[in-house]
């Protein structure tokens, strides 16, 4: 069963000062989420990524579709119950210290009296802020809050946890620290949806992603299936100590060191570059394929549909 | 369900109590001690009747002055602030919410009533040196104080829901205003023919009628107080909370929190 089913969820916004233009912040979105994945939801800013997020958690309604979450609509209140959700930029009641807050957001989770105080401890253990669990969270830093808010986001040990942008505004060390800390949940097997711009932290951590761009849904698959699918490049080393001139007027970009030259190419050119060799009587030594990087997939991507884009209009 | 209203309740008496609203209390005391002296100084025979009116007065203005201010926040500085984000994606439902906030604010006033009460008996003994059999209507004026405060909690919240802080404050405010008035805008409407006839009188009977609440000048000159009316008085703000509260959790039901 899959953790999450979105099921052609749409939104329309009425703007204006009479509210009657139309403004649409997300096409008709469809994919599927597996139970026990990391799945990274990417899109750059503004592409809809926020919105899809409160359309699962309820804060805004569809315009259309319907979405599954944990085999229930996902309007069921009971289904609320078993996911745990962290707010881009996340903002708690600074009155409250942060024990007191996650104590108050266990009590509305609904977790029993006495594994509420347990849990609350080993929560307050798990995102390092046992220190300063009583000072008032208007004394935290940004860095902590986010902490607060992973740590309300987990507390009551949910099967599907949604984060909106986990790692904006931390610094190497507190991405770090969110990064294993999404490993760990999903060694414990808890479905990771979560949104992200920074697509480092998407290739290290996702099993999945899904992009979206301009509220429509681009692409939905593993990062190296995706990434294949934009024209790769691969590395030819062969023995010799010169570029032969028809190799050159392939416009490869080589670098010769000792007896061996390096080429980086295009793949298409592949084949092309093994004929020159055989022609030219040198030793192919290997290829190795260089890996598109998300960030080129990514790049590429929202380019072409950019100039589809263009090109309709 | 109702524990979770009731979490809500406590955590916004906790908001109010560390935002330090019961601070008003300071506010009060001193102008009530202040008063109690001042009278005992110079007025003969009515120090009493000064020290109820001033004190009931001060009461209700100073309840309804933070069941404005705080009310007219209590949705909207969530959306704003996006702390509700992360109390609806829990198992909690809208309506839960807004009747949560509704008790806590109303609790909040309770006991800020609580604590001006005393001091209002305290500086009627004072004054008077004695309590007497006909202070206990007192506390029938307490009672009603306390109802038109729920009734003010209700609309702040209501156009919480929908607006603004500001033009929250305004509407609720206003609306205060001319429900002190509302017997006389009932009676102008029963002058009025017509289309402005009809009109006025709806309006006269929307808008809550607190002058019907405002027994202050009657108990301090020790005129008891009808049961009828605290019965009726008891009904209409319990009909008029829930109206606002029903419409208050209807807007709120169908508002997207961008």
């Amino acid at each position: 069963m899959p953790a999450i089913e979105i099921l052609g969820l749409e939104k329309t916004y009425s703007v204006g000062f009479w509210r009657k233009r139309p403004k649409r912040a997300l096409f008709p979105l469809r994919f599927t989420v597996e139970d026990g994945e990391v799945f990274g939801f990417l899109g750059p800013n503004g592409a809809g990524k926020t919105t899809t997020l409160k359309l699962l958690m309820g804060l805004v309604y569809p315009t259309a579709g319907s979405a599954r979450i944990l085999g229930r609509e996902w309007t069921d209140p009971s289904v609320k119950a078993q996911i745990g959700f962290l707010p881009e930029q996340p903002y708690f009641y600074d009155y409250l210290t942060a024990h007191e807050l996650l104590e108050y957001y266990g009590q509305l989770s609904g977790v029993p009296a006495k594994q509420r105080k347990q849990r609350v401890e080993k929560i307050l253990d798990q995102v390092g802020l046992r220190d300063v669990r009583g000072v008032q969270l208007r004394k935290f830093s940004k860095g902590m809050l986010q902490r607060v808010g992973i740590g309300q986001a987990i507390l009551h040990d949910p099967k599907l946890v949604f984060f909106d942008e986990p790692m904006s505004g931390l610094d190497p060390m507190g991405r770090r620290e969110v990064r294993d800390l999404m490993e760990q949940l999903k060694h414990e097997g808890k479905t990771v949806f979560f949104s992200t711009h920074i697509l480092s932290d998407a290739e290290a951590l996702c099993d999945r992603v899904a992009v979206i761009h301009k509220g429509e849904l681009r692409d939905v698959g593993a990062i190296e299936d995706l990434t294949s699918s934009v024209l790769g490049k691969v590395e030819m080393i062969w023995q010799g100590s010169q570029v032969p001139a028809s190799i050159k007027a392939l416009g490869a970009e080589c670098h010769v060191s000792g007896d061996r030259v390096r080429a980086i190419i295009a793949e298409n050119q592949q084949d092309a570059i093994i004929d020159a060799l055989r022609r030219e009587r040198l030793r192919l030594i290997a290829i190795i394929p260089v890996r598109t990087s998300l960030e080129a997939y990514f790049v590429e991507k929202l380019r072409r549909a950019e100039t589809t884009a263009g090109s309709v209009a | 369900m109702r524990t979770r209203i009731g979490y809500i309740a406590s955590n916004t008496f906790r908001e109010a109590v560390r935002d330090r609203v019961l601070y008003n209390l300071i506010a009060f005391a001193l102008l009530l001690s202040g008063a109690a002296i001042l009278v005992g100084q110079i007025s003969i025979e009515i120090e009493k009747l000064v020290v109820i009116n001033l004190g009931l007065t001060a009461v209700s203005l100073f309840g309804v002055v933070i069941a404005i201010f705080i009310g007219i926040g209590l949705v909207s500085k969530e959306i704003e602030k996006r702390t509700l984000y992360t109390v609806l994606s829990r198992p909690v439902r809208r309506w839960e919410f807004i009747v949560g906030k509704f008790f806590g604010l109303a609790g909040t006033l309770v006991v800020n009533t609580f604590f001006m009460a005393i001091g209002v008996f305290g500086a009627l003994f004072y004054v008077s040196h004695k309590f007497v059999r006909a202070d206990a209507l007192i506390f029938v004026a307490l009672y009603f104080i306390i109802l038109e405060f729920l009734i003010i909690c209700s609309l702040a919240l209501l156009f919480s829901s929908f607006s603004s802080p500001l033009l929250s404050a305004v509407f609720a405010f206003s609306l205060f205003v001319i429900g002190s008035f509302a017997e006389d805008l009932r009676n102008f409407a029963k002058m009025a023919h017509g289309v402005s006839g009809l009109l006025a009188t709806g309006a006269a009977y929307l808008v809550p009628n607190f002058s019907a609440f405002n027994v202050i000048t009657s108990i301090a000159h020790e005129q008891p107080v009808a049961g009828q009316l605290i019965l009726q008085n008891s009904l209409y703000a319990l009909f008029y909370a829930t109206m606002a509260l029903s419409g208050a959790v209807l807007i709120f039901e169908r508002r997207d929190l961008k």
